[in-house]
């Protein structure tokens, strides 16, 4: 396993995020290629993930927000959000980053106020639960690049994909 | 050794030398077939609920081993009935999956796995696998 410098990974992505906008001229369209992409991301990630961290099944989405949080995030980004919001179902959370990786040193400008640059996120994480079965919607609701004091991620979960369900699982 | 994903199925044989010779294509299309029927028809045929249907298949002549992950995908190992460290062998071609394979951002999934560097791996954790049997390498 390789000691990655954090700040190639900003630049990295940085260089991303503004190579889309150069390509789609909106925030809109680069905010659904950056989705894409994370989803892309995701739908592998999570093979990594299971591979390496040994966690089994969550038995309901409380379980499934722990996992992500303390364990899924301080393994990629090195960073554990804090879990809050609970809604009374028990369907939706949020996540609280106080500090994003993908975001040292970034500032937006006010051509791009619709800019989700964080938005690689939203499509991981979308993506490495439906690979286990979880449909879910993930935002950003809080954004420090756009001002706000804190990050927020909101999670809600759909439902649970029943095709191409694991044996045992049905 | 072969190995290949289809329909979520990687399968290795570690048999002894005989039986490990190449098979036909044809052979190995018609294994992979059966396979995905007996596991499907396994976790409902068990009498246990929520069974993950066949961990393994008990023959004279070899075991087959299989460990499913949380994402459905299947791995499959053939081997002499002897053979020790199975497990943790599944869960070695497991990282090498999620390494070689996935982090290749050619392969496509779902697709058979013509990366050599996933060959190469998967080769040096059979070895190693073997190595680790009741049977040292002289018998």
């Amino acid at each position: 396993m390789h000691l990655m410098n954090s700040e190639l990974f900003t630049l990295t992505y940085g260089a991303l995020v503004t190579q889309l906008c150069k390509d789609y001229e909106n925030d809109e369209d680069v905010n659904k290629q950056l989705d894409k992409m994370g989803y892309n991301i995701g739908v592998r990630l999570i093979e990594d993930f299971l591979a390496r961290s040994n966690v089994g099944r969550c038995h309901d989405f409380r379980e499934t927000a722990d996992v992500i949080a303390k364990i899924a995030f301080k393994m990629y980004l090195g960073i554990t959000p804090s879990i809050t919001n609970w809604s009374p179902g028990g369907d939706e959370f949020s996540l609280i980053l106080e500090n994003n990786p993908l975001v040292d040193f970034v500032e937006l400008p006010d051509n791009h106020s619709s800019l989700i640059y964080s938005n690689l996120l939203c499509g991981v994480l979308r993506g490495a639960l439906e690979m286990v079965q979880m449909a879910v919607d993930v935002k950003f609701v809080q954004d420090t690049l756009k001002g706000d004091s804190v990050t927020e991620i909101r999670m809600k979960f759909i439902r649970r994909i029943e095709d191409n369900l694991p044996a045992g699982e049905e | 050794p072969f190995c290949y994903p289809d329909f979520n199925a990687v399968t290795c044989n570690l048999l002894p030398d005989e039986a490990a010779a190449p098979q036909r294509y044809d052979g190995r299309r018609a294994l992979r077939a059966s396979l995905r029927r007996l596991f499907a028809i396994g976790s409902q045929l068990s009498p246990e609920v929520g069974s993950s249907g066949i961990e393994m298949l008990e023959t004279d002549t070899f075991k087959l081993h299989c460990f499913q992950t949380l994402t459905g995908i299947k791995f499959v190992v053939l081997a002499d009935p002897r053979q020790a460290g199975i497990d943790s062998l599944l869960r070695k071609i497991y990282e090498i999956y999620s390494d070689f394979a996935l982090k290749n951002p050619f392969y496509s999934l779902e697709m058979p796995i013509r990366c050599e560097l996933f060959d190469q791996n998967l080769k040096l954790a059979l070895e190693v696998a073997e190595k680790a049997g009741p049977f040292g390498p002289g018998s």
